[in-house]
């Protein structure tokens, strides 16, 4: 099989069945979950045993049910806000490149301001005023992360306007939207695609890094952040229950990174490094 | 073959994807000699040139074949081995000496680094020598030149001061790879000069790859045609020049000679005229690209405009256009004064004018197909239906000798110059009166763009176009144009009739120019440099 | 080039001015104000009114924002709400913790990840290259928290070399802290190792692709030569770029370890901020934050220019 015109490689394999997987299991929840998700089902950190595959968490819940039920909200968010972000950052950043100095100018400094505060500390300080919510995280997220894809979709187009075929179709006397739609996005694609894989881990990473702060996702909800943040404890005892979730979230990262890996890699051309000597 | 410095036998390069770049060539190298190696792009000169240091570029490899330098089998080298070789016996003078140089260190250090690293000298010998060696090749202020930075400097005394750096350890063998392509005509004759020179001096034999022929005849006592990574003819310069064998060297020099005669008369009558541009003035912030510029093009009529680079005739080009405001003087264009801005410009003033670039690969969208592309302007300008666009696409095709199938292709499936007739087609379909050529065929290998100019001059005879066709290629001017204006630092300094520009009394710096471009016969550059000293 | 210094300090200053800007117009854009955020559903007119009066929220907001600012470049910061301490006196030796782990992390994996980095790529694509982009890659993938617990689980709880929670105090002996932050400090190394090793490699990789390069190369000189010589001084700017990305990552990165470990730094003291919605507190945590990362980008900025052969050598 062959995917944008190549054959993966065998990690590129892993990283697409990984994705595969994780999709599926976040599609169909509720019907592999075998628990309910916020059933309590036995004691406190029970071991793993044949009816809890990986044993309970810190108020007797399955956590192999938390985990299925957590794999759609973690998953869910971090795509909605990777899509949400990479709708206004690639608008504004097309817009920047072509609509004029101006224009250009008045985005690329508001957009400099806001990305010399630390991605972190800018969310805390939105989360901390509106109190964490679904479409409060999603929104800040997105928000926040489009500053990023502005500035990559800005650079990949402003190399694009001055291209002769873009200098061509202004000639001829064409307006901004075909610019934008016609000649530019179409070229603008293929780099982005590479990204919006990595924006998607940055994303994932970073919503599991809210919710383990208690600012992400809130309870009762099952997310992966936020189940090691509940079960944090158990580990100074020795049990393994935090280790679940974020060996999940780091399956889904290391997944979605090999895929980016072999992408990014088939664009690439080999160095003076490699040459015969 | 024992008194051969080089000898490549059945030499084969290949990529890793296992496309063949060089097949089964051989040459020899005779001690002092110089071996020309010509061809068009493709041919697979730069990759012999460095497989005969027994280097391949990253993503090839040397498959087969063996390399003698002075009868010791180099292929069969360690990593030290070659290291010991390379600069030492057999060194290289790359195409781009901007980029060959380290921004980071200054020339003296990169000059001097050869002879100390292999051994052969102490820092303050090497140094003397390499002031030697700048005083050799002319550079201003031998003494002091070393201390400066590649960024420095201009471009033809970075390629002397590779030479330089090349001959610094006495290699038995320099390997030249277009060591002037990337200079100005004027420029390439000085360093042209100096390389002649610099061989003789130091007797040391040379590989010199070139795409012109002209050039190669000037140095070269035997020249090795090649054509797709094989060997196509060898014989002597003048044999070579004289009486080609093969058949793609008989195209090759014919095509060259012909650009050494005049082939159109000026228009006896100028009709309406088209264009007429007067006092215009272009500025980049607070220089001024153009100055004070007049000149007009009549109906069916090509008017070349000459220059080296930075004489500011694409400037000039994009002004006309309204890509460049013009900040003072009027474009008037079938008798209608244009707008300095683009954007204030009627469809169909932009319409009746239209542009051809100079690199055909960034000229066209990589993601549309040639139908869309040449379609566009149909539905833009005259809002076909899509039958009668897809009707009148197939037309334009034809008029361009393109396949009636390459419609569905995408453009990035074109080669150099069937993708330049695509854009040619894209100019047509808008009906033009005038076309604006932005040097369209420097990017393209000789015998492809002697298609270009015969499509273009067979368009102009069939549909009355007038042609403005920026170039720094005389050969072309002579072919092509019926005025043509040399422009020097933004302003026009003669202008006229083709053949009143080209004839006596000449503008020195037209002259200069005339004077610059190389004659395919061996003789031509002793000749010149005899009549200026 | 002295004025291109300038211009960047200048510009680094404007920047710094713009943020505080912005941190302090965020705490107006609330539905309704700080007020009814802090205090809640509940609170009575009363109530609101006079703890509006106590903000001084009763003032326009430029007065209050030339306020708060010149007092925060004196140092001072107001007072918490929540506890009604002065926040400079809780913030002072919690920024020192942090100064401490992350200058800890920083003095080991900025001399190991460059030096990988670099090795990297001179070994493009042989085995050792391979193995480094398989670690790297899987290091970046996973989150700093699972990194944390796992060297808990092995070698706090299972072997006990190291305490689990970091706590640390002023007179504590420097050997001590040393070992008692050797977790979080391994834990955010391995974290910023990752992405300098990675970024170092591919903007040594670009500079190795560069005609120059392959002229040395064919100049005879050998591998270690071109790459010490040929390409380190040209790759010098993009690793310090790298190196002060990854310095801003690593101010970042702490929150979330400090956290795990219980570090009393500046990081906890954010979140514990956030998570009561005690306004100063986390308007001036963000504000040093945005401060030192805007001061790393200036240094690396004009460290970048001073580098440079083009503008040390004007023609």
């Amino acid at each position: 099989m062959r995917l944008f015109g190549h054959k993966p490689t065998t990690l590129a394999w892993v990283g697409l069945a990984i994705i595969g997987v994780f999709s599926a299991i976040a599609i169909f929840a509720p019907l592999l979950a075998p628990h309910e998700e916020g059933a309590v089902v036995s004691d406190t950190w029970a071991a793993a045993s044949g009816s809890f595959w990986l044993g309970t968490d810190n108020i007797g819940r399955d956590m192999v049910s938390r985990l299925i039920y957590g794999a759609r909200m973690t998953i869910g968010v971090a795509l909605a806000c990777t899509i949400l972000s990479f709708i206004i950052g690639t608008t504004l950043g097309l817009l920047a490149a072509v609509g004029g100095t101006l224009l250009d100018q008045v985005l690329s400094r508001i957009v400099d301001v806001m990305l010399s505060i630390p991605l972190l500390v800018f969310a805390l300080m939105i989360l901390s005023m509106f109190g964490p919510s679904i479409p409060t995280l999603v929104i800040t997220i997105a928000i926040l992360d489009s500053t990023r894809v502005f500035r990559l979709a800005r650079a990949v187009a402003v190399n694009l306007v001055v291209r002769d075929y873009v200098e061509a179709a202004r000639l001829r006397g064409e307006g901004l939207w075909w610019l934008m739609r016609r000649e530019i996005l179409p070229n603008a694609l293929p780099p982005m695609i590479s990204e919006f894989g990595l924006r998607f881990c940055f994303n994932f990473l970073f919503v599991a890094g809210l919710s383990f702060l208690g600012l992400g996702i809130q309870p009762p909800y099952a997310d992966w952040g936020g189940m090691v943040r509940e079960n944090g404890r158990a580990i100074s005892f020795g049990i393994t229950a935090p280790l679940w979730p974020a060996i999940a979230i780091s399956i889904v990262t290391i997944g979605v990174n090999l895929v980016v890996d072999w992408i990014l890699s088939i664009n690439a051309r080999p160095s003076g490094a490699s040459a015969e000597m | 073959m024992a008194e051969s410095v080089l000898a490549i036998r059945n030499l084969r390069v290949e990529s890793i994807t296992g496309t063949v770049l060089v097949d089964d060539v051989s040459l020899d190298l005779k001690p002092g000699e110089v071996l020309g190696l010509i061809g068009e792009s493709g041919a697979g000169k730069s990759t012999i040139g460095l497989a005969a240091m027994v280097y391949a570029r990253a993503g090839c490899k040397i498959t087969a074949g063996t390399v003698e330098i002075k009868g010791d089998s180099a292929r069969t080298l360690n990593m030290e081995g070659r290291r010991e070789l390379r600069g030492r016996r057999i060194a290289y003078v790359a195409q781009s000496a901007a980029a060959s140089f380290n921004p980071a260190h200054c020339i003296m250090d990169q000059v001097c680094e050869m002879p100390i690293q292999h051994g052969l000298m102490k820092k303050a010998a090497a140094q003397a020598w390499a002031v030697e060696l700048f005083r050799s090749l002319e550079l201003p202020n031998p003494e002091t030149f070393g201390a400066r930075y590649p960024h420095q400097v201009s471009g033809g005394q970075l390629q002397r001061a590779m030479a330089a750096m090349a001959i610094s350890c006495r290699p038995d063998i320099v390997v030249f790879d277009e060591p002037t392509t990337a200079l100005d005509v004027t420029t390439q004759i000085e360093v042209l000069a100096l390389i002649k020179k610099l061989i003789k001096e130091y007797r040391t034999a040379a590989l010199y790859i070139s795409h012109d022929l002209a050039v190669v005849a000037q140095g070269a006592e035997r020249v090795r045609v090649l054509r797709g990574g094989k060997m196509v003819e060898l014989g002597t310069t003048g044999q070579i020049l004289l009486q080609p064998q093969n058949e793609y060297s008989r195209a090759l020099v014919a095509d060259r000679k012909e650009s050494d005669k005049l082939a159109v008369a000026s228009m006896a009558q100028r009709e309406a005229i088209v264009l007429e541009v007067s006092g215009a003035v272009g500025m980049y912030g607070s220089f001024a690209a153009v100055k004070n510029v007049a000149l007009t093009v009549a109906h069916g009529e090509t008017l070349a405009v000459v220059g080296e680079s930075g004489s500011g005739k694409s400037s000039l080009a994009r002004l006309i256009v309204g890509l460049l405001p013009r900040s003072a003087g009027t474009v008037t264009f079938r008798g209608r004064v244009l707008s300095p801005a683009l954007k204030a410009r009627t469809k169909e003033d932009l319409r009746k004018l239209q542009f051809i670039y100079q690199q055909p690969d960034v000229a066209l969208n990589p993601r549309q197909t040639v139908g869309e592309i040449i379609g566009r302007p149909v539905q833009f300008y005259f809002d076909r239906s899509p039958a009668d666009v897809a009707k009148r696409v197939a037309e334009l095709l034809k008029q361009v000798d393109l396949p009636l199938d390459y419609a569905q292709r995408l453009s990035t499936a074109l080669s150099g110059g069937q993708k330049q007739r695509v854009c040619i087609a894209r100019a047509l379909a808008a009906e033009p009166e005038l076309i604006i050529c932005d040097e369209p065929t420097s990017a393209l290998d000789q015998l492809v763009a002697d298609g270009i100019l015969k499509l273009l001059k067979r368009l102009q005879d069939e549909l009355g176009i007038a042609y403005l066709f920026i170039t720094h290629d005389l050969g072309i001017v002579r072919r092509i144009a019926h005025r043509t204006a040399a422009m020097l630092r933004g302003e026009i300094v003669a202008e006229g009739a083709t053949a009143t520009v080209f004839s006596a009394p000449l503008h020195p710096y037209t002259e200069r120019l005339l004077a610059s471009v190389p004659e395919v016969r061996a003789d031509w550059l002793d000749e010149i440099l005899a009549r200026r000293a | 080039m002295l004025r291109i210094i300038a211009t960047r300090v200048v510009l680094g200053i404007l920047t710094l001015l713009a943020v505080s800007i912005l941190i302090f117009a965020a705490t107006e854009i609330l539905p309704g104000d700080v007020a009814s955020a802090v205090l809640g559903q509940g609170a009575t007119p009363e109530t609101l009114r006079v703890f509006r009066k106590e903000l001084g929220l009763d003032r326009p907001a430029h007065v209050r924002y030339a306020e708060w600012f010149t007092g925060a470049i004196q140092g001072d910061f107001g007072k918490a709400l929540t506890n009604k301490r002065d926040i400079l006196t809780s913030v002072t030796p919690r920024l020192k913790n942090t100064l401490f782990l992350a200058g800890y992390a920083a003095l080991i994996a900025v001399p190991l990840s460059v030096a990988l980095g670099i090795l990297a790529a001179i070994n493009e694509g042989k085995l050792a290259d391979r193995l480094a982009n398989i670690i790297s890659l899987a290091t970046i993938s996973v989150p700093e928290f699972f990194i944390a617990y796992l060297l808990i689980l092995f070698l706090a709880v299972k072997l006990r070399y190291f305490p689990s929670l970091s706590t640390v105090f002023a007179d504590m002996p420097f050997a001590k802290k040393l070992h008692v932050t050797a977790l979080p400090a391994v834990t955010l190394t391995m974290l910023v190792a990752a992405h300098m090793l990675r970024m170092t490699r591919s903007s040594v990789l670009s500079i190795m692709s560069q005609p120059y390069i392959e002229m040395a190369f064919l100049k005879g000189l050998s591998r270690s030569r071109v790459v010490l010589t040929h390409a380190l001084p040209n790759a010098a700017a993009p690793i310090i770029t790298v190196i002060a990305l990854n310095l801003a990552y690593l101010i970042v990165g702490v929150v979330v370890i400090e956290v795990v470990f219980v570090y009393p730094g500046i990081g906890q003291f954010m979140v514990d901020g956030v998570s009561k919605r005690d306004l100063p507190v986390v308007q001036a945590c963000g504000l040093i934050f945005a401060s030192a990362f805007i001061t790393l980008n200036t240094v690396a900025d004009v460290l970048s220019i001073l580098v440079n052969p083009r503008l040390r050598h004007p023609i």
